[in-house]
């Protein structure tokens, strides 16, 4: 099978690679450039677990190819805590238990925190909403509501 | 935990606190709402579950499974699959056979007269479900080996088919096993036939549902997955995978399935993604990827897609059941007898058997005072997934009967169903209450936690407004869900008497090293509900330290000796137990090196967090953590005293933990549309004594969501030709954010009296509670319309149906 050369910005950093055509963008952050964060729940863009963003907007990484991400900018969920200091977002999920497993917060995180990106001040009901394509089996959902919406009054204040 | 309670909180028993959690106010470490130690690797992405983890060489395997749900093997050709690029080795069935290995997925459950056919790894004679393992490949990379499975060609002649149990007992159709003609794997009973035929005979009035409780499918977030790697110079397997219960599956990996003694197999479970059950099973193909990685002296990885779960993890439920409820006027209980045809599947699973029978009957006496009892479970055979024990397991089956049983009896007197079960509560002083089901119950205040239910629902007003509401045409419902459940898996006599083939005891190793940290070796295993955390909170209040000089380890059978796992809500109560025991055996050590040095009889040390010190002299006095020091140190310990400062506990509780509550829905249906709205949704639960309730909070949130899940959005079908048809995530349907409402909790504490810690467990609870308590709301909105029951799910169609005629 032909290989093709890309290039991707993860997190700030770029890398070169070689992928098969159909080597979809979860598999090739996991198993190609050791992004082990984003995790696959269904490989058919229902879960949410494999949620990242590109070029600043969140798709499920798991309905993209590799070499469509050629010249992309990638953001994971290992980027979001700054020189290991968590993030707010973070913080308020260990904070409110928004997490039971953890299989599910990495791309939790990612779609909560492009939604607080557009909407500093959202509804529970918007909340709920904006994460209603992430599904999680163990929490119920209510203390990842509570967590987003705590982390929108945060940042609310500082503003 | 000072010394005053040193034999736990039994002289608290019958103390109950309405508290909204906390049960400890001195802010020590049992009891408070700390953060949780496993959060941040998870929060960061740098947590790893079996997929992340790889080893050099790793290779590849796939699963070909079977597209038939019953059809006899006429012969395998695996040449073309072998052809394939990177493909290194194509075995079958046979291949498993020759290579004499036991090659055989042991059931861990027997019951009387049970038929226990050949179950094994990979196919050889007959599929006798959609997805049955019939050849594996291994490949240098995974889509190699997907791609290589396609070109297995596997000829079949197809058979009949059944998917229904109560079909394939009933129907002419071909056994799925030839040693079980009719189907019927086995034929239960519980309880008095005869008490509970008087019983009806006298009663005033009887009362019946006729239900079914649909398969679900567990979902854990992370499918199932393995990392084998055998070294042929050792002789030894390590096995990373997605394991509730790493030592059980070395045992059952051991002597049943692959030959190897218990101590040349590591099972390690690292992160796992969530479990409900669905990763305590010994699957085949787990075993299949150890046995590859043996065969290739290689690593090996499996990791299931999610077709691939839908198929093979475990299902749960799948009972058809005429319930039947014998009652006075007065609303006195006088008997309950339950017919159930219990589906298994095509296989045997570990728990298959125990959970429609002992985990089911058991618990048809609910919360209330019922005289007799009769149940008779068939347990058939069908072309499906093995079914086996999901969140709530039995009991909720279970609770759900009784609990629809008392609301259909409630129609029948036309009393109030708050009124009819108020009227047969256990109530405190019976405690222990042994029912006419079997069980002996621990403690409980069941009208406490019922009344602070209903007055969070404010419930005699929301009966007011229901009716106002009927007036103006809009039908408001309102759901109570009474339960109790029996966890705390198990006391070993106990469950032998009843036919497990394992103990029930839980074990652990509590270890101060001599810098005074202490490290917690549990073999119990996490998937999400914060062992590390809750499990540092029970050793540290024990031992007077702090909660982050604790570090708990679990999940690897190299690390912790023995173990038995996580499942049936017994990790807090069984291995907390353990935890808590094996502490008090470490300080009782620490108390005798103090007293040596400070010169002191042991009667006269006193401690007091972390502190030993002598009675009367507080400035005479030791801490805890330099005590381990010199325990390592060993200059200078008690006349033949061996140095160190550790315990190695294995507690095997007395009696099952029966944790209780009360749930409300208020649901308002719109039958035109038959759309379900959750107005309300109130849980108060009592889980004995609560270790963190920031903790037990989410356990109920997340058992909330998987009840009302049940009650309205999931269930597996299958189609005429025996295909699963929910298969994928947008066929099955999992709650998401916005089918869920905010759920308003708040306890009731209720210590174990025979539980070192006083706990019960929560993890199962409030699945068992939320299914019935939403279908009797939704009931309850429609019995205008004269609906007494729907079946799960209920969906819009489902209610527009039954509302059709009176429209
Ligand atoms: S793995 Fe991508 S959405 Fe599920
Ligand atoms: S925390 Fe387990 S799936 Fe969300």
């Amino acid at each position: 099978m032909s290989e093709h050369s890309i290039s991707v910005t993860v997190n700030g950093t770029q890398h070169e690679l070689t992928v098969e055509p159909r080597t979809l963008l979860v598999s090739a952050l996991r198993d190609e450039l050791g992004y082990t964060g984003a995790n696959v729940g269904c490989e058919t863009g229902r879960c949410g677990a494999c949620t990242v963003r590109e070029n600043g907007e969140t798709i499920k990484s798991c309905t993209r190819l590799a070499v469509q991400a050629d010249g992309a900018e990638i953001e994971t969920v290992e980027g979001l805590a700054d020189d290991g200091d968590l993030s707010a977002l973070q913080e308020r999920f260990q904070e409110h238990h928004g997490l039971q497993c953890g299989y599910c917060t990495p791309g939790m995180l990612m779609s909560a925190d492009t939604f607080l990106r557009e909407n500093d001040d959202p509804s529970r009901e918007e909340i709920r909403e904006a994460i209603e394509g992430n599904l999680c089996r163990c929490t119920g959902y209510q203390n990842i509501v509570d967590a987003i919406e705590a982390t929108a009054d945060q940042l609310g204040e500082q503003r | 935990m000072s010394d005053a309670d040193a034999d736990g909180p039994t002289e608290t028993v019958g103390e109950v606190r309405a508290d909204g959690g906390s049960s400890d106010d001195s802010g020590g470490a049992f009891g408070s709402a700390i953060e949780r130690g496993e959060d941040v690797p998870l929060l960061t992405g740098s947590g790893e579950y079996t997929d992340d983890i790889s080893l050099r060489g790793t290779t590849h395997l796939a699963i070909r499974r079977s597209e038939h749900a019953h059809a006899r093997i006429e012969g395998v050709d695996t040449s073309d699959a072998e052809a394939i690029d990177g493909v290194i080795a194509v075995f079958t069935g046979e291949d498993v056979v020759e290579s004499g290995v036991p090659n055989t997925i042991p059931t861990a459950w027997d019951l009387p007269g049970l038929v226990q056919p050949q179950y094994r790894m990979l196919a050889t004679d007959k599929v006798r479900h959609e997805g049955t393992a019939v050849a594996a490949v291994v490949a240098e990379t995974r889509h190699a080996a997907h791609d290589a499975i396609e070109h297995v060609s596997v000829e079949y002649e197809p058979l009949e088919h059944v998917t229904d149990p109560v079909e394939a007992v009933e129907r002419d159709v071909p056994p799925v096993h030839e040693e079980a003609e009719d189907n019927v794997a086995f034929d239960f009973e519980l309880g008095d036939a005869d008490a509970t035929d008087e019983a009806f005979a006298d009663a005033d009035r009887v009362a019946s549902v006729d239900l079914r409780q649909p398969r679900i499918i567990p979902n854990a977030m992370e499918p199932r997955a393995a990392l084998a790697d055998w070294e042929e110079a050792t002789g030894k397997l390590r096995l990373w995978m997605t394991s509730q219960n790493p030592h059980l599956h070395r045992m059952l990996l051991s002597a049943g399935t692959l030959g190897l003694p218990e101590n040349k197999i590591q099972v390690i479970a690292p992160e796992v993604g969530g479990g409900f059950g669905s990763k305590i099973y010994h699957y085949p193909d787990e075993a299949v990827t150890a046995w590859c990685s043996m065969q290739l002296g290689r690593p090996v990885k499996w990791q299931a897609t999610r077709s691939e779960s839908y198929l093979t993890d475990c299902h749960g439920r799948d009972h058809v059941t005429t319930g039947e409820i014998a009652l006075d006027d007065d609303g006195t209980i006088r008997g309950v007898r339950v017919e159930t045809h219990a589906g298994l599947g095509a296989q045997l699973s570990q728990f298959g058997t125990a959970t429609p029978s002992y985990l089911y009957a058991t618990v048809l006496s609910g919360q209330y005072t019922i005289p007799a009892i009769h149940c008779r479970v068939v347990g058939a055979f069908t072309n499906t997934t093995p079914v086996d024990a999901y969140r709530g397991a039995g009991r909720a089956e279970g609770i759900y009967v009784i609990e629809r049983l008392v609301d259909v009896g409630a129609r029948e007197l036309e009393m109030d169903p708050a009124e009819l079960r108020r009227r047969n509560l256990v109530q405190p002083d019976e405690f222990p209450y042994e029912s006419a089901a079997a069980l002996v119950y621990d403690s409980g205040e069941y009208e406490r936690a019922m009344d602070l239910a209903l007055e969070h629902v404010d419930y005699d007003a929301l009966r007011e407004r229901q009716r106002e509401l009927r007036d103006e045409g809009r039908y408001l419902g309102i759901g109570i869900g009474n339960f109790i459940e029996s966890a705390g898996l198990s006391p070993s006599g106990l469950a032998g008497d009843l036919g497990a083939q394992a103990g029930g005891w839980e074990s652990s190793i509590v270890r101060f090293d001599s810098t005074g940290s202490v490290t917690v070796l549990a073999g119990t295993a996490d998937q999400g509900q914060g062992h590390r955390t809750t499990y540092a909170q029970v050793a540290a209040e024990e031992l007077g330290v702090s909660v982050d000089d604790v570090t708990v380890v679990e999940g690897d059978t190299d690390r912790i000796p023995q173990g038995m796992g996580t499942y049936g809500s017994r990790s807090a109560s069984v291995g907390g137990g353990s935890i808590a025991r094996g502490a008090r055996e470490v300080r009782e050590k620490a108390r005798r090196i103090a007293a040596h040095q400070l010169e002191a009889s042991v009667d006269d040390i006193e401690f007091d967090e972390g502190e030993f010190h002598v009675a009367g002299a507080p400035d005479r006095s030791l801490h805890i953590q330099t005590i381990a020091h010199e325990a390592y140190l060993g200059h200078d310990l008690p006349e033949g005293m061996d140095p160190g400062l550790e315990e190695t506990n294995f507690y095997d509780p007395e009696n099952f933990t029966y944790p209780f509550g009360t749930h409300v829905a208020v649901v308002e249906v719109e039958p035109e549309t038959g759309e379900i709205e959750i107005e309300r949704y109130v849980a108060v639960d009592d889980c004995g004594e609560i270790i963190n309730p920031m903790i037990v909070e989410g356990q109920v949130h997340g058992g909330i969501a998987q009840g009302i899940g049940a009650a309205l959005y999931e269930g597996a079908a299958y189609d005429d030709e025996g295909h699963l048809r929910t298969r994928r995530m947008d066929e099955y349907a999992v709650p998401h954010a916005t089918q869920l409402p905010d759920f308003e909790t708040d306890n009731t504490v209720t210590p174990s009296p025979h539980n070192p810690i006083g706990v019960k467990g929560v993890g199962e609870s409030a699945t068992i509670a939320a299914t019935p308590t939403v279908v009797s709301a939704v009931a309850d909105a429609l019995e205008p319309f004269g609906v007494e029951h729907l079946d799960m799910p209920i969906t819009p169609e489902s209610v527009w149906r039954a509302t059709e005629g009176d429209r």
